[in-house]
């Protein structure tokens, strides 16, 4: 319990300084001012009725970001101006319904297009781009049922913030257990910051009998820019979980920092999907969306399996390595990944593989595709811990280019410390050769159609390991964030 | 339904067409036919629009129009068919995924509802089956790990789901053994029709055993130097191309 011990150090500690720096913000407001102090998070933590350790928690993390001023990753194949902390908003309310739109007529005919060839249903469009609606909509009842079908099983599915008060003692034992307050600067910031995020609990022997989404949850909406997820998976269960969208979602924040934590017990399996659309900015890359994303599981347990799925098409700026830790014996980590970027986009993305229980397996499929004037970089890291006997990893890293001013780059480590370790690694870069491109026009398929099936071909292996409703929208996605590459 | 006139084109810069005539009708089945280098793929490419094959002079006309002005896929999709000598592999794209995708984008531009994926799967059993083609094979990766007989009966399998106009049919012989070629030649009989012509480069007479031309012309240096009836491909088979006056050498 020495993480409630450190609390409440830090509550008596903070107690006092609450006066020093005194409580000027109005907890009245429904947003904060610009900037970033010890006031902002009371502010925060006020908003959402947090307890005394939350709070405790979320100044102990500031303070070491405030230390962390020279530690802002530069080791990156990222290039973007300096981003000033003190300017961004870090905590706002939803919008009031006056100054959303009020119906689709009013929403940018751009982003409408792009819902049409998604095929989203209208009632998802007025949500999606946040017009008021008035009447209670399809998906709340949906969530309304599903939400007792879960109750039944014991399942706990509800926001980060629901569940600090429902059920505080699940939280306070496994926030931060992964990602630790201190972990790295982007982690830090979002523990002092994060305003929501989804909690699930699937306790002993039970499998999940459906996906969980973000869509289902209702007050989903702006949570965006810190989001905080913490999924634990107790012994001998499952559960598969979406995150994000196809659709490109309306987001007037630029800087984004969510951390993701995942426990696995004994013998539980959690696969986590994501598909990242959010808005990559114009052709020449202003405006976009800067997501920095600390995304990282354990295997707690002998026997587990985590495996990470993700479709990264959207944002300027893409920083994500989701990992495993494999501490159980026997457990397992996957990393399927698709990174697309055009234009001026650019991701450095991969994974880490800690290996540290005995005979552990990971598998890592990485498929980065760059178009326009982007960058695109796979940066893995696989280790084996000395302890890992008989671990094996096998990483696969193919990159596919479009044209010739985009750039595609491989940095994989790699570190053992047990002989009896196994890992393979394999790195292919291709391009779009003129003869595919031939074959499919004579065939009547113009470039651009013939682009994406030839890129969705290249990703099949990724995106077959999607759930089926998320991989029908992803194909469809990977072809429209090709527009305007060719020709 | 086609009429080249004088064309004169080069592949890399290189001329390879010297002033070519030909003329196909709806309904024919013409055989061009030539020693290596004389041009015969060259022709079939030039006609599809390949990049890197330039027409210098002359002029292409299919069902009235100036062929040379459309795009790759504005041909493909008024029926210009070209059947590949070597047909391209696309890894992770099935083959029944590839041929919806050419057979919608047919549909589409003719105005016509999309097949989803069961109608199509439906009619594509229909087809497939003739050319001794499985489900199995559908579900791979486009002529990825093919054998050479299974990429051309798959190429006739596209050929016979697009129902073109015009179809011209590059080698489809090469590479294939007695019985495939019978598949093969069986496929295209099944579509000789009089809405439809058919250009058929071959080195060989053997194909022309099972699919009778209604012309068969010789590709040397660039141009048709001989035109007769069937008859002129066994004259070819039994005298060779040097019998004709035709070394292989000169005509490169």
């Amino acid at each position: 319990m020495s993480a409630q011990q450190d609390a409440a150090q830090a509550v008596e500690s903070y107690a006092g300084e609450r006066y020093k720096y005194g409580f000027v913000t109005d907890v009245e407001a429904d947003s904060a001012p610009p900037g970033l102090d010890h006031d902002t998070i009371r502010f925060i933590s006020a908003k959402k009725g947090e307890p005394e350790w939350l709070l405790a928690w979320r100044i102990k993390a500031f303070e070491r970001w405030l230390e962390m001023e020279d530690e802002e990753p530069a080791w990156a194949k990222l290039h973007y101006p300096p981003i000033d902390y003190q300017d961004a908003c870090y905590y706002s309310a939803p919008k009031s319904d006056s100054d959303r739109p009020k119906s689709l007529d009013e929403v940018d005919p751009e982003l409408l297009k792009t819902y049409e060839k998604l095929g989203i249903p209208l009632q998802e469009q007025e949500m999606l781009a946040g017009v008021a609606v008035d009447a209670v909509f399809d998906s709340v009842s949906v969530a309304t049922t599903f939400k007792g079908k879960l109750a039944e099983l014991g399942i706990i599915f509800c926001s980060i913030s629901e569940a600090v008060k429902e059920h505080p003692a699940l939280v306070q034992r496994y926030l931060g257990s992964v990602v630790p307050y201190s972990d790295n600067f982007f982690a830090t910031l979002n523990s002092a910051v994060f305003t929501d995020g989804s909690f699930v609990y699937v306790p002993k022997g039970v499998r999940c009998p459906m996906e969980l989404s973000t869509y289902f949850r209702i007050n989903a909406a702006n949570t965006g820019q810190f989001e905080r997820t913490l999924i634990i998976a107790d012994e001998g269960s499952y559960v598969s979980y979406l995150e994000g969208c196809t659709a490109p979602m309306r987001d007037e924040n630029q800087l984004h920092a969510a951390v993701v934590e995942l426990i696995a017990l004994d013998d539980a399996e959690i696969k986590y999907s994501t598909v990242q659309n959010w808005y990559p900015g114009d052709a020449e890359g202003k405006g976009g969306i800067y997501n920095f994303v600390t995304k990282r599981g354990a295997c707690r347990g002998a026997n587990a399996k985590i495996s990470w799925t993700q479709v990264e098409t959207g944002s300027a700026i893409t920083w994500k390595y989701p990992s495993c830790i494999l501490q159980g014996d026997n457990s397992v980590g996957e990393f399927y990944s698709i990174a697309i970027t055009n234009n001026r986009q650019q991701a450095d993305t991969g994974t880490k593989m800690i290996h540290m229980g005995r005979n552990t397996k990971s598998r890592i499929v990485s498929k980065g595709i760059a178009a326009g004037r982007s960058d695109s970089t796979y940066r893995g890291l696989v280790r084996i811990q000395p302890k890992a006997e008989g671990a094996r990893n096998h990483t696969q890293c193919d990159s596919l280019l479009i044209g010739a001013e985009c750039g595609a780059h491989t940095v994989p480590y790699i570190e053992s410390r047990n002989p009896s370790a196994r890992v393979e690694h394999e790195a292919t870069t291709s391009k779009i050769s003129e003869d595919q491109l031939f074959y499919c026009r004579q065939r009547g398929i113009d470039e651009e159609d013939a682009v994406a099936l030839i890129v969705n071909g290249f990703c099949r292996e990724v995106l077959q390991e999607l759930p089926m409703e998320f991989a029908v929208e992803a194909q469809k996605l990977v072809a429209i964030s090709l527009e305007g590459s060719v020709g | 339904m086609l009429t080249i006139e004088n064309l004169h084109a080069t592949a890399d810069g290189k001329p390879i067409l010297n002033g070519l005539d030909l003329q196909v009708n709806t309904g024919e089945v013409h055989a061009v036919m030539g020693p290596n280098g004389s041009g015969k793929s060259t022709l079939a490419y030039v006609i599809a629009g390949r990049e890197g094959y330039e027409v210098t002079a002359g002029s292409i006309t299919y069902q009235g129009r100036d062929v040379l002005a459309m795009s790759v896929e504005e041909r493909a999709l008024n029926g210009v068919f070209l059947a590949f000598q070597y047909p391209v592999e696309i890894p992770g794209v099935g083959s029944a995924t590839f041929l919806k995708t050419a057979v919608n984008a047919a549909r589409k531009h003719r105005g016509e509802q999309e097949y989803d994926a069961m109608e199509f799967l439906k009619l594509v059993k229909a087809k497939r089956a003739a050319l001794g083609i499985d489900d199995g094979m559908m579900r791979r990766a486009l002529n990825v790990g093919f054998s050479g007989g299974e990429k051309k009966r798959n190429e006739m399998l596209q050929m016979a789901l697009l129902e073109p106009s015009l179809a011209i049919l590059d080698e489809t012989d090469s590479g294939l053994d007695i019985d495939a070629l019978k598949i093969v030649a069986d496929g295209i009989n099944a579509l000789r029709a009089p809405e439809r012509a058919m250009v058929v480069i071959t080195h060989y007479q053997r194909l022309l055993d099972h699919v009778v031309p209604d012309k068969v012309h010789v590709l040397a240096g660039g141009r048709i130097v001989r035109s007769g009836g069937s008859e002129l491909a066994l004259e070819l088979e039994s005298r060779g191309y040097a019998g004709l006056g035709l070394e292989p050498s000169a005509a490169a």
